[in-house]
Formats: structure tokens, sequence, C-alpha cells
């Protein structure tokens, strides 16, 4: 050990306490309007015949909020936190740290009062219009200038690799936020993508795909490289493998983009390229799974007692399975099944309930306690009550939508003798029915896991240090806080 | 030169250079620093004489 590493700097924990915070807010926020949307798709009436609540305006609000304001906050939080630990040494700049966190608010706020009223550019995942634009633009220049710039100061010679992803996030958000999103406004809330036609969706969609791979894998990967170690108390399972991992998913995710335009006025040539590209992603993402787990190796049994590992390691399950059913969902023959049914949203659920939610969970249940200088979390029982719910919820979601997904896609494609179709596109609506009730349970499991995380997360800020000892049930967490 | 042929060079130049970083990160030489970089996780505790000590202990089991 080091000297240097005896010394335990003044850390601003201040930002990283707002952000975690705010991540269980919008969490509870954006997986309701999950709820309410799916319960839409049930009970059609539930719109109420009111613009702002159709399932068309709601849908975006859902996806932004839990993409941008959910794992956003959750990725800022970990990112400062992680940052300033592993370089040890304090955040670069106090005010451009609060600067981001009042920023990103912000967009949240102004993304959940336009959605509503239809103010929309209708690119997926990047509908907020110009001026929302710009400020996420600002705000992310001020997030990488203070991440990079607590990289160059720090106090230890090695970068470690959850810093490595965590700055791939950043840098190729800025590259796509920017390049996807450039647009001639022609008044306040209205502008035009500069591009046309099949370029536009591309851009879109390479945008779109590596939202999902640098936004929601490559900053949560950040966190399993530091919270998987930490919360195992023991290193990861192989840092060259992580390395190596790190330096193929940053190469290889940027060129899958073309699998959402399968058998779309693209160019089949890239449609085909992107098939081959998803398909040999599966490598490094499988790598990195295995990293994450194996960590675990020769310590199982803390699986048995810590539901935050549980927590992180079955996110790490989760992950492994949704990045094996891309590759084979970008695979031209198998997308001509599930494209357009819902067997993508189960897809994307998988990944984002099963793997982005769980790990960012299991990170703010370990974050909150050392934040607020805590023994541990109020409540390590309601830690495992809202794994088995949020576990039964995401399982409930996913079976439902891929049974109701390969059914959409069997009767679609179901011709009659003489050429006609077999089902018209209302009796497999009625068919996917009944899976909707289940996935409106499903969600509803995974929002009272968030409510009764919230209440855990109260009590915690709330109860004074001697009473945790009292607590009999309250078993101290494995590691050092 | 027409944009294929500079996408093919692009392309070979990108994989010479991951079978390099491969190279690297499983030679000897790595090995010393990536042992270093994989404890900075531990080495931000205040308490990290005790936790050392149960790491390693995990490791015998």
């Amino acid at each position: 050990m080091s000297v240097a590493s005896q010394v335990h700097p003044e850390y601003n924990y201040k930002v990283v306490r707002q952000f975690a915070i705010m991540t269980v807010v919008w969490g509870i926020i954006g997986m309701a309007v999950g709820v309410f949307i799916a319960a839409q798709l049930y009970w059609p009436a539930l719109n109420f015949d009111i613009p702002y609540l159709t399932f068309s305006r709601l849908r975006p609000l859902h996806t932004n909020a839990v993409i941008f304001a959910f794992g956003g906050c959750a990725l800022f939080a970990t990112s400062y936190y992680v940052v300033q630990r592993t370089s040890q040494v304090r955040i670069f700049s106090d005010k451009l740290a609060s600067f981001t966190f009042w920023g990103w608010q912000a967009v949240i706020v102004s993304a959940a009062i336009t959605l509503p009223l239809g103010l929309t550019s209708t690119k997926e995942y990047a509908e907020l219009e110009w001026p929302i634009d710009i400020l996420i633009t600002l705000v992310w220049v001020a997030y990488i200038i203070n991440f990079f710039g607590t990289i160059v100061v720090r106090k230890v010679s090695h970068i470690y690799v959850a810093n490595w992803f965590f700055g791939a996030f950043m840098l190729t958000v800025a590259v796509l936020h920017i390049g996807n999103s450039m647009a001639i406004p022609v008044s306040l809330f209205k502008s035009y993508s500069i591009y046309a036609g099949a370029v536009d969706a591309m851009m879109q969609w390479w945008y779109g795909h590596n939202a999902v791979g640098f936004f929601l894998t490559a900053g949560f990967l950040g966190m399993m490289y530091y919270f998987v170690p930490k919360q195992a108390g023991r290193p990861v399972y192989s840092y060259r493998l992580s390395v190596v991992h790190f330096w193929a998913l940053t190469s290889l995710y940027i060129w899958a983009g073309p699998h959402h335009l399968h058998y779309t006025a693209l160019p089949d040539w890239t449609q085909s390229l992107g098939m081959v590209m998803s398909i040999i992603l599966f490598v490094p993402s499988w790598g990195g799974m295995i990293n994450g787990i194996m960590t675990l190796s020769g310590a199982w049994h803390k699986l048995r007692t810590d539901p935050i590992l549980r927590f992180l390691i079955v996110s790490l399950s989760f992950y492994g399975m949704s990045t094996f059913e891309g590759p084979m969902m970008a695979i031209k023959t198998v997308n001509a099944l599930s494209h357009y049914t819902d067997w993508t949203i189960g897809h994307v659920h998988s990944g984002a309930l099963g793997w982005v939610a769980m790990v960012s969970i299991g990170s703010i249940y370990h974050l909150i306690p050392v934040l607020f200088n805590k023994p541990a979390m109020y409540s390590i029982k309601w830690i495992n009550v809202h794994f088995w719910l949020a576990t039964i919820g995401v399982v409930l979601y996913i079976v439902a939508m891929w049974m109701s997904g390969v059914l959409q896609g069997l009767m679609w494609r179901a011709v009659n003798p003489d050429g006609t179709l077999t089902y018209s596109f209302v009796e497999s609506l009625q068919a996917s029915k009944p899976f909707y009730f289940v996935r409106f349970i499903g969600g509803a499991f995974v929002v009272a896991g968030m409510l009764l995380m919230a209440y855990n997360v109260y009590k915690t800020v709330r109860t004074p240090n001697e009473e945790f000892s009292k607590d009999p049930e309250n078993s101290p967490q494995p590691q050092a806080a | 030169m027409d944009y294929g042929a500079a996408g093919s060079i692009f392309t070979v130049v990108v994989f010479i250079c991951f079978i390099g970083i491969v190279i690297w990160a499983f030679s000897s030489r790595a090995k010393k620093r990536f042992d270093e970089a994989e404890n900075l996780v531990f080495d931000d505790e205040p308490t990290q004489q005790t936790e050392k000590k149960e790491r390693e202990s995990s490791i015998n089991e």
C-alpha cells in the first residue's frame, strides 16, 4: 500500500448525493409512467380522451424519463463517485458539478413538459426539440470537462478501468447527440433534421443503437467494474480481460445500428454489414459479463447473505441474456419474424429493467450509506424484498412480451394458399391482449420495488447512527463503508 | 483513393491495433501495472487494513 492511499481526501459527495437521490425519484416517476401506458394498452379508455395523456405522447416521456432521468442520474452519481475515489482526489470543479446537476434536472423537467404537449422532433430517444438539445450539449460538455479534469489531476498513476468505460460513454454520447440532433429550427419549438430519407434513418439508428451501446452499456459497465469488485470485496476477475473488453466493445458497437433498419430502404449491403457486426458484438459483451460474474469465484456464498451483491450479479445475468438475444434478433431471418413485434419491447426491457436498472439499484444501495455516513442501509431485509419484486416483475414482463411478440410475428406472416393474409391486424391484437395484462402486472411489481427502495433510502438518511445496531435483522454489510 | 479503399485500409489498421492491444494486455510487462490498477477499488478506504485481511481470507476459501 502506498502512503498516498492512507490519506482520505475531501471528496465532493454533495453532487453524488443529489444525483443518487434523484435516481430513485426519477426511477419511480419514469417507471410509473411506463406502468400507466402499459395499462392504457389493456384499458384504452385510460387516456381519458385528453391529448396530453395519449400513449403516443406519454411513451416518449416514459423512455426519456427512464433512460435519461433515471439512468442518467445513476450514471452521473456513480461516475462522479468512482472517478474521485479511484483517482483519490476531489472532483475537478465543484461549480461545474453543481451546474451539471441543476442543468440535467432542467433538461428532465423541460422534457416532462414538452413531450406531453406534443412538441417532438420525432426521432426515437432524441425527441427533444432544439433548445433543449442545446442545453443538453452544454451540460454534457461541462460533465466531460469535470470528469476528465478529475482524471488529469489524479493522485494515482493508473486510470482504473471503470473510468475508461465512463469516459468512452461521455465522449461517444457527445458525438452521437450532436451528430443526430443537427436540425434547422423554424420556430422556438419546431425544427427539421438536416438529414433526409434513408440517410436520416441511418443517422437516427447510428445514434439510437449507440445510445444503447454507450449510454446504456459502456456507462453501466463502468458502474459494474467498480461496484461488483467493491461489494464482493475482491478485485475484478481479470484486469487484462477488462482491457481487451473495453477496446473490443468500443470499437465494435458503433457499427451495429443498421440492424434496426432490416428490410427497409437502407442499402442491402449496409443491412448485412450491420447484421454481421451485431453478431460479432456478442463476443465482447459476454467477455465483460463473464469478467463481472467470475469476480465472485471463490466467494459465491456472499450471494446468499448480501442482496446488494445479488442485484449486481443478477443484472449481469440479464446483461448476458439480452446480449445473446440481441445479436440473434439482428440476424435478418430472425428479424423478419421479430421486427415491429412485442419481442423487441421484451428484449429492450430485459436489458433496461434486468441489466441497467438492477445494476443501478445495486450501486445506489451500496452508495447511500457511504454518502450519508451511515453504517448500512436501514433494512437489508427490504433490499431482499425489492430484489424479488424486481426479478419477478422483469421475468413476468419479458416472458409476456416474448410470447406476444412471437405470436404477432407468426400471425402477421401467415398467408392463405391464395396469397391473402390469414389474420387481420385486429385479430393479432386480440391475441396479444392477455399478455398486455401480464406486462402491466410485471411493471407494477417493479414500481412497487422502487417505492420500497425510496422508503428504505428515506429511513436510512433519517435514522440516527446509534439506532442501526439495535435492529437485529440488519446484519452489517460485507464491505466496510 | 476512393471511399471504399480508404474504408478497407481503415478497417485493417483498426484490426492490427486491436491485435496489438491484445498482445500488450497479455504481456508480462502489463501484468504488474494491472495488479496495481485492479486494487485501486480498495485503496480508497480509510479502514483498508482490515478490509485487505478479509479479502485475503476469502481468496483462501
